[in-house]
């Protein structure tokens, strides 16, 4: 049924349709309106069969769903940036144990300094704790994402992460399909537990385990990430037989047939990039894209299938290797081994900065004719930069970096862009 | 692509009003999308919202760069936030004051634009009268549609009934349809004036 | 039999208590509902042997008597949530488990939160006859974990916490932990310097924490007796909602006393006052267990190397006082004498 509602809340109503039986979350902006959304329903009734349990830390959160799962319950919590560290124990506890929790992450910038908007660096902090990691483009995926997450997170008793852009995506009105009950249940069958904690048929979980198996253990888990590159496209393939539209997937293309630049970008900046890509394929660049919506595991011979003929690729991502560049990159770096093409790294959006048409469309003319830098910092006001760093040369006792730049920006709420 | 922008303090329902007018987009069966612009959450600062409007999939999500219109529901605003940042001559704007443009030292501004194209409206008076509380988000809504045609007023009127319970709908809903009259009028005096 | 040889038919046989220092009694004199579940063949050795404990671990002890009283309680309906320490890592050295029911081991600081997930999962599916218990070391339970389980007290989740007190972080290598008592030397708090040993902090009292978050039960137990320490699990098991029982563990690694005084060392704790017995409901003491025969502190700290430091050619007299102070300040609390 079509409608007109916020992400936040597409994605709550998708949850709902997924039938979760514990539901356990702890509050943070900008996952607080999922995480209500659910609350409400199971407390007026509409979402039966389902504990709503309110917690005392993001690090009780997964915790709690970390028990309930083992002892046989669909099980599904929220969060973001500060939260999602905090809870880091618990996240690398929960892949270790092969534990198929389902995680919306309202992605958001990681402090300090504190900063509640949207970039990728929560995500990409727990990139190697053995999640499956999936982004969405739109409120309509990242919906859909939720469903295909718990069938995928259950096939491989793997727990996955549900990405999407905090403010952007979780707090925008967008139109949305949700779908039936019915849908739902044709496509997500109930939780069949590979292990579970019964008296009937008792099982030690989470034993130490030592040098000697150590490797094993972990390998196992590699393996199975490496299954989901084969399940992934395939559970997406049955959700576009089941709900009559394309979701998913381990990536996906967008005009790069002979594109001669490729860009490559996750989540819902891919919109905007879209439409430079036709404002320039209109002028004749043979320009692309390519957004990657299985970030874990790593497409990397999808994506050097979708790269291996363009002339150059731009990756541009919402993240930062603090003192090396990309992240992203250098997952498409190793796709590309081998291949010799050149690769610009572009850090945009960070901490909420908007990724304007107009940027964007300079950026790419930029990269067409090979005037970018290995890596740009999108927008950066170098003028800025550079007086602190006359500043800080000046005086030891220099004080806080974060208060001098604001200080030097002046008032804040007159900028659009 | 049809692109507004809506400039308020907290606490004017500036979030909601652009929600609305998406709903009410949508309700004529077209695509729209709407999101704020967050500045830390507190009454009285300033604060953004945008809505897009569009007969096939939005995909942008920048900030609203180039509006087609401004609806600015606090006119203290006008000499503190830039406004009419990449505003262009056809735009449309609807701005919630009691006096006139010329009042507000904007005749300069005004002689670069469609004059029929905009209009203040005493939107925060309206609601007080109809609703009881000065959030002058519906009134505008119900104006804008009344100046761009961009939404018929029923649209309005639906999204208002969707968003609010019942008895508080229909204050708006009359308050609404208040503003569009008068904003009509307005219009058509502009009209036959150009003509 | 009296004089005339008669035997008197309708007199009831007294029970005596032949050992001294002790209400043990011999099971086969009580009823078996009375007895001991260790005493029963049937029982269920929860915790089976062949686990890695030290010789003489009181926590090993206190461990097999709690889960084996909650299993017949339950009717062997339990399922087992462990923290990160001594009892996770001697209960399951790789590949072995000693865990003969369903257990699980997650972090450190979360067995109140797993323990939480783990009964909503019961709830929400139905299951009302298995319950959960929970359980940590004093590291685990007043300082890493304390969050999780305010927080499971507050909800008044239907889980039975247990929390055994050895004083210190024992499998890390005795490291001193907010449950460690004054004076008591760690590897953190070494016998040297003007105060050696721990400080005189506040103390962190977690039974009465427990207490002011007016769960439905809270008990302090100990291996020094061991029958009371079933009585509890039992009642606690017999309870819905949040329930919190420390036991009072020796270790006698930590604790540089012999494994042979494991049991002696609780009850003399107990004696001298330092780790009273009592029982609470809703936020109120609702009875506790007198002495029998007080002692003063040092003949319980005497035996025991970690407070080594406060005898010898010149003891420390002053701090002594202090403990004793605390000792008799548990005593007018905790109304330990029968007046």
């Amino acid at each position: 049924m079509l409608k007109q509602i916020e992400g936040s809340r597409a994605v709550a109503e998708a949850v709902a349709l997924c039938r979760p039986q514990v539901i356990c979350a702890y509050p943070i902006t900008p996952q607080t309106h999922i995480v209500e959304g659910v609350g409400e329903m199971v407390k007026d009734g509409t979402l039966t069969n389902c504990e709503f349990i309110n917690v005392e830390s993001e690090f009780a959160a997964l915790s709690v769903a970390i028990g309930a799962s083992a002892a046989g319950a669909r099980t599904y919590t929220a969060t973001s940036s500060q939260g999602l560290l905090f809870m880091a124990e618990a996240v690398y506890n929960a892949a270790g144990l092969g534990l198929p929790i389902v995680m919306t992450i309202g992605n958001r910038a990681i402090g300090a300094p504190i900063n509640i908007w949207n970039d990728h660096s929560d995500s990409m902090s727990m990139r190697d704790a053995g999640w499956i990691q999936l982004f969405a483009e739109t409120n309509q995926e990242a919906l859909d994402l939720h469903i295909q997450a718990f069938r995928l997170a259950e096939a491989l008793s793997c727990p996955v992460m549900v990405c999407m852009d905090g403010f952007i995506l979780t707090h925008a009105y967008d139109r949305v399909d949700i779908p039936m009950q019915a849908q739902v249940d044709g496509y997500l069958p109930p939780y069949e537990p590979r292990q579970i904690l019964d008296p009937a048929d008792p099982v030690s979980i989470g034993a130490m385990v030592g040098p000697e198996a150590f490797t094993e253990v972990r390998y196992m888990a590699h393996h199975k990430q490496l299954r989901a590159l084969t399940l992934i496209p395939q559970l997406s393939a049955a959700f576009e037989r089941q709900f009559g539209r394309a979701s998913g997937g381990l990536l996906r293309s967008y005009r790069t047939e002979g594109a001669e630049t490729i860009v490559v970008a996750l989540g819902s900046v891919i919109g905007t990039v879209q439409e430079v890509i036709d404002e320039m394929r209109e002028a004749g660049t043979r320009i692309g894209a390519v957004s990657i919506c299985s970030f874990r595991p790593f497409p990397l011979a999808a994506l050097r299938d979708a790269l291996q003929n363009a002339a150059r690729v731009v990756v541009l991502e919402k993240c930062l290797a603090v003192g090396l560049g990309g992240i992203v990159s250098d997952g498409v770096r190793k796709a590309l081994s081998g291949i010799q093409l050149k690769g610009y790294t572009v850090i945009a959006g960070l901490g909420g900065r908007a990724i304007t048409r107009a940027s964007l469309l300079q950026l790419f003319t930029d990269a067409t004719e090979d005037e970018l830098e290995q890596v740009t910092f999108l927008d950066l006001n170098a003028e800025v930069v550079n007086h602190e760093l006359e500043r800080e040369s000046a005086a030891r006792r220099s004080g806080p970096t974060a208060e001098a730049i604001l200080r030097r920006l002046g008032t804040v709420a007159s900028h659009i862009g | 692509m049809f692109q507004v922008r809506i400039h308020g303090r907290g606490g004017q329902g500036v979030v909601s009003g652009a929600e609305m007018l998406s709903v009410a987009a949508f309700l004529e069966g077209r695509y729209a999308q709407a999101f704020p612009s967050f500045g830390s959450e507190r009454m009285g600062a300033p604060v953004m919202a945008f809505c897009r409007i569009d007969d096939r999939e939005i995909r942008l999500r920048e900030p609203v760069m180039e509006p087609d219109a401004l609806i600015i529901q606090d006119p203290t605003l006008l000499h503190q936030v830039d406004l009419f940042n990449g505003f262009g001559p056809r735009g449309y704007i609807l701005l919630n004051s009691t006096r006139a443009f010329e009042a507000l030292g904007l005749t300069e501004f005004l002689r670069k634009l469609r004059f029929e194209r905009v209009c203040t409206l005493p939107a925060t008076e309206i609601a007080l009268k109809h609703v009881g509380r000065a959030v002058p988000n519906v009134p505008l809504l119900a104006g804008f549609a009344a100046i761009s045609g961009q939404l018929r007023l029923a649209s309005v009127v639906a999204a208002i009934r969707d968003k609010f319970p019942a008895a508080l709908a229909e204050k708006n809903v009359a308050a609404a349809e208040e503003a569009y009259a008068m904003v009509k009028k307005i219009r058509e005096t502009a009209d036959a004036q150009a003509n | 039999m009296t004089e005339t040889g008669e035997h008197m038919a309708t007199e009831m046989q007294e029970v005596k208590f032949y050992q001294t220092g002790t209400f043990t009694v011999g099971n086969r004199l009580l009823a078996e509902d009375e007895r001991s579940v260790q005493a029963n063949m049937q029982r269920t050795n929860s915790l089976n042997s062949g686990h890695r404990a030290c010789q003489g671990c009181g926590e090993a002890l206190g461990a097999r008597y709690a889960i084996d009283a909650a299993m017949r309680a339950t009717g062997n309906q339990l399922i087992a949530v462990i923290a990160t320490g001594c009892l996770e890592v001697f209960t399951t050295p790789y590949p072995e488990s000693s865990w003969q029911i369903p257990s699980i081991h997650s972090l450190f600081g979360n067995a109140a939160a797993v323990a939480s997930g783990v009964a909503a999962a019961l709830r929400v599916t139905g299951n009302s006859a298995t319950r959960v218990v929970a359980q940590g070391g004093d590291g685990g339970t007043t300082d890493i974990g304390f969050g999780c389980l305010s927080g499971m007290f507050e909800r008044n989740d239907d889980v039975l916490y247990i929390c055994y007190d050895n004083e210190a972080y024992m499998n890390t290598g005795v490291q001193r932990s907010s449950a460690t008592p004054p004076a008591a030397r760690t590897a953190t708090t070494m016998a040297v310097g003007k105060e050696p040993g721990n400080v005189f902090g506040t103390g962190k009292n977690m039974p009465l924490i427990a207490m002011a978050h007016n769960i439905p039960y809270v008990a302090t137990a100990s291996v020094a007796n061991l029958r009371d320490l079933e009585f509890k699990v039992t009642k606690a098991m017999g309870i819905h909602g949040a329930r919190y029982i420390q036991i009072h563990v020796p270790c006698p690694l930590g604790w540089g006393s012999l494994p042979a005084d494991t049991i002696k060392l609780a009850r003399l704790a107990v004696e001298s006052g330092l780790f009273p017995l009592f029982e609470a409901e809703h936020g109120e003491l609702s009875g506790s267990t007198k002495i029998r025969s007080k002692v003063p502190v040092e003949d319980y700290l005497r035996p025991q190397k970690r407070f080594a430091h406060l005898f010898g050619k010149e003891p420390d007299t002053a701090r002594l006082a202090r403990i004793q102070a605390a000792a008799d300040r548990n005593i007018a609390r905790f109304n330990l004498l029968p007046q």
